[in-house]
């Protein structure tokens, strides 16, 4: 057992759970999507994408693509909460919140696409 | 460009992941910690307030306690972030600069630039394995006559130097192993324009690698090498190298060329010379005598062939002869820097000297006490080093040895000037008063200066005008050519000296000669001559009037107005 590839393997699955934890729910319901999973969908992304760095593979590339995907969608979408809760009038609208979901709904498609890339590598190595 | 980005990013995985997992910690930690408003009532920090305070304390820039007075938990919070993550943050900064100083490092950079270079090279260039005396004098060459190289050598100092080096053309350079083909990879072997690899490196092994690499990856290149032995240099013949160098023996041959023919020696110089430069005085070797050589190695064995070959009397003197095996006849043994050694072998009645042992302080002794023995003596000396050049000049040697710069000029006319070589090969087998012959039409033709020697093909490139129609082909002949374009009665300071037309090899052809499409032409000529020939090749108004004498009218309108005026003429007439 390799411990880098434990751990490897730890974030990115936990990036995707996260991830669907937070977008699972009403989408336009801020009551169904709570701040502090948002929170931890981005940290786990982001250890998560720096731990793809520097593998040559092809593999390895797709996987980092993946994961700079994720964060971009990510980023994106926690400041439209920052905007919506500081810099507007309206606070938190069921309008926002449906883009905010929409939004991480899109990076977990990259999160999957990413569990997905890592189980046919293992797959491969195995044979 | 891939191995830098992931170097760095490998390097800066552990930093950024430190990084990402302090502030994580930070923020969680402010958002948790219940403050309060301006008011007093209770209030919680959220995430956006939360990193915008751990960003601006972590970096150590510290705006203060935004949007309102934290309360004292909150502090004892901050004063624990403040500690980890500047910690933290101060751990990556180092990180990459240690990173960035990094050999491997500059080094990865540095090869990456260099491939950069070389793969926008659009002219066609030679790569040069081995930056020596040698290799330098050859790239130099080069260089000088705007052909480009690229320098492949082990020695980073080398490396430098040829940066400092005050060189025409920008000429990339690799520090590495020319052994490895990676390298010659990397130094363009497969780039498109190469036309060549030139071994120069002091090892004749490396050299061997060098050409058989070469020829494996690319058998359509040529390759030059260098080399010294005998069994290398069968060797590299069995695989195919186009041309093989030794020093030694290319320099005997030429002593013994000027022995028997010096009007031969002088024009080669002449010819091989760099243009605009003074023409090298004559200096003949004595035909008959007694020759004295000092030092039996590499290169006494090979005078001592060639001498043998023209008939004269020689006497070898060395200090080893366990070691170096010579002659058993008119032998002395001695290093020759002493009288004694070198009145043994009779330098009172010697007509010339070679010194040629491989160190120079002895041959510069040797010089000054055969001098001293003997003031009438003709001196060849061989010098090792490019540095000692002043006190050879200075000894008064009448011909100066120097290894390397006979390879460069060898090589460096084989790349440049194919036919220019091909011609001096050829006229080594022509009668001495050839030579002699020749000399004077060139006395007659160049003032003091070296001339200039070109080759050109008679081809679309080079040639326009020549190639664009048919109607004056019958015309074309070598006298055209050498027609000036200003006044056609008049001939230009140029004397072709070899024009080659399918295989038929035409030495100083007559200018009656036609030319035809793909023939080649060696010319020579004073400086100055070949741009106005030039005229001649790109300009078909200019060949026009060479042709006929007249200038023909080059626009539509007056094309048409010349061609009604010969019709009235013509219908009048």
């Amino acid at each position: 057992m390799n411990p880098e590839k434990v751990v490897f393997g730890f974030f990115i699955v936990l990036a995707l759970t996260l991830n669907f934890g937070f977008v699972l729910g009403d989408i336009d319901n801020p009551a169904h999507h709570h701040k502090w999973e948002l929170f931890a969908v981005i940290v786990v992304n982001l250890i998560a994408t720096v731990l793809k760095f520097g593998d040559r593979s092809q593999v390895g590339a797709l996987l980092l693509a993946t994961s700079l995907v994720a964060m971009l969608q990510l980023t994106a979408a926690a400041l439209v909460w920052i905007v919506a809760v500081y810099a507007t009038a309206d606070g938190l609208a069921a309008g926002t919140m449906a883009s905010i979901v929409s939004l991480t709904a899109g990076a977990m498609i990259a999160n999957v696409i990413s569990v997905i890339l890592l189980v046919i590598e293992t797959f491969l190595l195995r044979r | 460009m891939d191995s830098i980005v992931f170097l760095i990013m490998r390097r800066m995985r552990a930093p950024l992941i430190m990084l990402i997992a302090s502030y994580a910690v930070a923020i969680m930690g402010l958002v948790l910690i219940p403050g309060q408003d301006g008011a007093g009532h209770p209030w919680s920090m959220g995430f956006f307030h939360a990193f915008y305070v751990v960003a601006y304390t972590s970096t150590t820039i510290g705006f203060g306690e935004i949007p309102y007075p934290f309360t004292d938990a909150q502090r004892l919070w901050v004063t624990a972030t403040i500690f980890g993550t500047v910690a933290i943050w101060i751990y990556a900064a180092g990180t990459l600069i240690a990173l960035l100083q990094d050999a491997t490092f500059s080094r990865a950079l540095a090869e990456r630039r260099f491939r950069a270079r070389v793969q926008r090279l659009r002219d066609p260039f030679y790569l040069v394995c081995g930056y020596g005396q040698t290799g330098g004098a050859l790239v130099r060459a080069l260089t000088d006559r705007h052909r480009r190289a690229v320098v492949i050598d082990l020695d980073p100092e080398r490396v430098s130097l040829l940066l400092l080096e005050n060189l025409r053309e920008y000429v990339p350079a690799l520090t590495g192993d020319a052994r490895r083909p990676s390298n010659l990879l990397a130094a363009g072997l497969d780039h498109p324009r190469c036309l060549g690899v030139v071994a120069l490196t002091d090892v004749n092994e490396t050299n061997l690698k060098i050409a058989i690499a070469s020829k494996l990856l690319r058998p359509s290149l040529r390759v030059v090498c260098r080399t010294d032995s005998d069994h290398v240099a069968a060797n590299l013949n069995s695989f195919g190298t186009d041309h093989i160098y030794d020093p030694f023996d290319t320099f005997a041959l030429h002593m013994a060329i000027a022995i028997e023919a010096p009007c031969l020696t002088l024009l080669r110089s002449w010819l091989i010379g760099e243009t605009g430069t003074p023409l090298p005085e004559p200096r003949d070797p004595p035909a008959k005598g007694l020759w004295i050589l000092c030092g039996y190695g590499r290169f006494g064995r090979a005078m001592y062939r060639h001498l043998k070959g023209q008939g004269l009397d020689l006497v070898v003197v060395d200090a080893d002869p366990q070691l170096t095996d010579p002659p058993k006849g008119g032998f002395v043994q001695g290093e020759g820097t002493g009288a004694p050694t070198l009145e043994q072998a009779h330098i009172e009645r010697a007509v010339a000297l070679v010194a040629g042992t491989d160190d120079d302080a002895t041959n510069l002794s040797i010089i000054m006490t055969a001098r001293q023995l003997n003031r009438d003596l003709f001196v060849v000396a061989r010098k090792n080093h490019l540095d000692n050049s002043e006190l050879f000049q200075r000894v008064g040697a009448q011909v100066i040895m120097h290894p390397s710069m006979i390879i460069a000029d060898g090589i460096r006319v084989r790349l440049t000037l194919p036919m220019l070589w091909e011609f001096l090969t050829l006229s080594r087998f022509q009668d001495p008063a050839w030579a002699c012959e020749l000399l004077s039409r060139l006395c007659g033709l160049l003032d003091t200066e070296i001339p200039e020697v070109w080759q050109i093909a008679i081809a679309a490139d080079q040639a326009p005008a020549l190639c664009a129609g048919d109607e004056h082909a019958a015309a074309l002949t070598l006298g055209l050519l050498l027609a000036d374009p200003r006044e056609r009665t008049r001939q230009l300071p140029v004397i072709p000296l070899l024009l080659e037309h399918n295989d038929e090899r035409h030495l100083l052809p007559d200018l009656a000669l036609r030319v035809r499409k793909g023939d080649q032409v060696l010319f020579c000529a004073r400086e100055g001559a070949r741009s106005v020939m030039d005229w001649t090749l790109h300009d078909p108004h200019v060949l026009h009037y060479l042709v006929t004498g007249e200038d023909a009218p080059a626009g539509w309108v007056w094309r048409r107005l010349a061609r009604r005026r010969r019709h009235r003429g013509a219908s009048g007439g």
